[in-house]
């Protein structure tokens, strides 16, 4: 694809096994990711589907070099990325950007909001009123700029999500990847992020791969989807088209198993 | 309904040590062999009510009003051992997450008829007998392994099974199902909630079935109640709930459930407005409550 974003190609992740970790020595490595070729075109959002153990996230953390593939290629603007060591990834970095699944662990339960998102911007070499910066940061999310002062523990689960959006675009980075970010909340609130993020990602021009495993959701923010199974990409397209007529079965059974919320008595005796 | 209900909860008001109300004046009743939905957000007290029906609140709750009755007993006047003994007997639980609730350093075979030999008297054999059984019937192939197995070695939807065996297995009247398809991938929650189904009907069991899913209320369930800060807002047949939800909440609530036929209409936050009204709600009730009390 000419204006891909990312452009991954033969990508294999292979991660230590704890579970099986002898006393002594390596633990032995399983493969997560068994051969992804995918494309993310700019300036839109992409849904990365499947159920757990699918490899959605690991895939997502390969894209921003959270982790290093064991073969094949990520290539971001142009460059493949794939093995890069971490100075060379440091000027990628503010481009590479994440939203964490639980903003309870992922944020510092030690330190004030302001402080966590100006974290990224002091180690990116932002200079200046970094105070200013934080409070257009929440704005931007729409929380109010007395947040900067609070802790993580004072916010609900919705403003804690603000935060941690706040935080992955207080750089303006080109690409984010949002893993699960609303499987901790209720539906009211779920809504609420969701806007804000479509809202988000078409003013600010972002790149996002959205992880879940929520299909409806997909269905309302995403233009195309990956459905994935056992760390391979089962099928791919266009959402509306994908949702139309999807072609393998596992989709299919995906898409069957979602509890629409209306009544069906027969949904319960329908096996796809 | 016809007949007396299996559970029913009366004006039921609980409160904390600080005196603020969780449970406001709740009234729901579960016909026997009935499914009820209880449907709301988190903090709604959902679940609470869910313990409070199996006699497990947490101390810092206190029950200061109402009526819990189950099969015509009423449990809150009940000395405790007595009301144990009735809980014991005629109730069980599906919990939301399996691993929590087996114990990962016993088999899973001594766990599931643990219940059955120490509470309720059965002798060795006949439990055992009755619990492969279960497991047959919540399909799981292989008996002797699951039976002779850790919790870890079992996939969650498997210790799911297991669970759903053991609450099955004394044939309760009642089960309290608190979100148990939650923690599940949505293939493996469409065969536990088939499971489910299909175990209610054949043993004919009433549930109260605590969630936080309109999709899942709505496949489950013959009967919804919808709860919000502790109070129910509207209770309806899930048909008639989902062809016309009377209550501001409840529509907002289905506004902002994600539905993949209908994206655009879905995913809708919750109009201030109709967050002010049950503030307003909620502060008059208690009004009423205190003036009353």
């Amino acid at each position: 694809m000419a204006d891909a974003l990312f452009s991954v190609r033969g990508l294999k992740v292979a991660l230590p096994d704890m579970t099986r970790k002898p006393l002594f020595g390596a633990a032995p490595k399983v493969e997560i990711l068994k051969g992804i070729d995918l494309d993310l075109p700019r300036n839109s959002v992409t849904g990365i589907v499947g159920e757990s153990g699918s490899g959605k996230s690991t895939l997502g953390r390969t894209l921003v070099r959270l982790i290093e593939p064991t073969e094949g290629t990520v290539s971001f603007n142009g460059r493949d990325i794939a093995h890069f060591g971490e100075t060379e990834l440091k000027p990628l970095r503010k481009d590479l950007q994440m939203i964490f699944q639980d903003p309870m662990s992922s944020l510092n339960p030690r330190r004030t909001i302001g402080a966590i998102i100006a974290a990224p911007l002091r180690h990116n070499g932002v200079t200046g009123n970094l105070a200013k910066r934080v409070a257009e940061a929440l704005t931007r999310v729409g929380l109010p700029q007395s947040f900067a002062s609070r802790f993580r523990h004072e916010l609900s689960g919705g403003q804690r999500q603000r935060v941690g959006i706040a935080r992955a675009l207080a750089l303006n980075p080109a690409f984010v990847v949002a893993d699960e970010i609303v499987s901790g909340l209720d539906v009211s609130t779920q809504a609420q992020i969701l806007t804000l993020l479509e809202k988000l990602a078409a003013e600010m021009g972002l790149t996002v791969a959205f992880i879940s495993h929520d299909l409806s959701v997909v269905r309302r923010l995403c233009k195309q989807v990956i459905v994935m199974r056992n760390g391979m990409i089962v099928e791919s397209g266009p959402t509306d088209a994908l949702f139309a007529a999807p072609k393998e079965q596992y989709t299919r059974e995906l898409i069957a198993a979602i509890p629409l919320p209306e009544v069906d008595p027969n949904w319960l005796n329908m096996t796809a | 309904m016809t007949g007396a209900p299996c559970l029913d909860i009366f004006n039921l008001s609980a409160t904390l040590a600080n005196g603020s109300r969780v449970l406001r004046s709740v009234s729901l009743a579960v016909a026997p062999g009935e499914v009820r939905a209880l449907v709301g957000e988190s903090g709604a007290g959902k679940s609470m009510i869910g313990k409070a029906v199996l006699g497990v609140l947490p101390p810092s709750v206190h029950i200061v009003e109402g009526r819990i009755t189950l099969e015509g007993a009423d449990l809150t006047g009940m000395p405790p051992k007595q009301r144990r003994a009735q809980i014991g007997a005629k109730t069980a639980l599906i919990p939301q997450d399996p691993l929590t609730a087996l114990n990962p350093s016993r088999r899973i075979g001594p766990q599931m008829t643990d219940r059955l030999v120490k509470i309720l008297g059965w002798d060795a054999a006949r439990a055992d007998t009755r619990i492969r059984h279960l497991l047959d019937e919540v399909q799981i192939r292989e008996p002797e392994r699951v039976i002779r197995a850790y919790p870890h070695e079992l996939s969650g939807g498997m210790r799911q099974r297991v669970l759903i065996a053991a609450a099955f297995a004394a044939e309760p009247r009642l089960i309290v199902a608190d979100e148990p398809t939650t923690a599940l991938d949505v293939t493996v929650q469409k065969q536990i909630l088939r499971l489910i189904a299909a175990l209610q009907r054949e043993h004919g069991t009433a549930i109260l079935f605590v969630t936080h899913d309109l999709g899942v209320v709505a496949k489950i369930s013959q009967k919804v109640s919808v709860l919000y800060a502790g109070k129910i807002v509207e209770e309806a047949d899930t048909h008639a709930l989902f062809a016309a939800p009377k209550h501001a909440y409840t529509r907002a609530l289905m506004a902002a459930t994600p539905k993949y036929t209908d994206p655009l209409a879905s995913l809708k936050p919750v109009d201030e407005a109709v967050l002010a009204g049950l503030s307003a709600e909620i502060a008059e009730a208690d009004g009423t409550w205190r003036a009353h009390g």
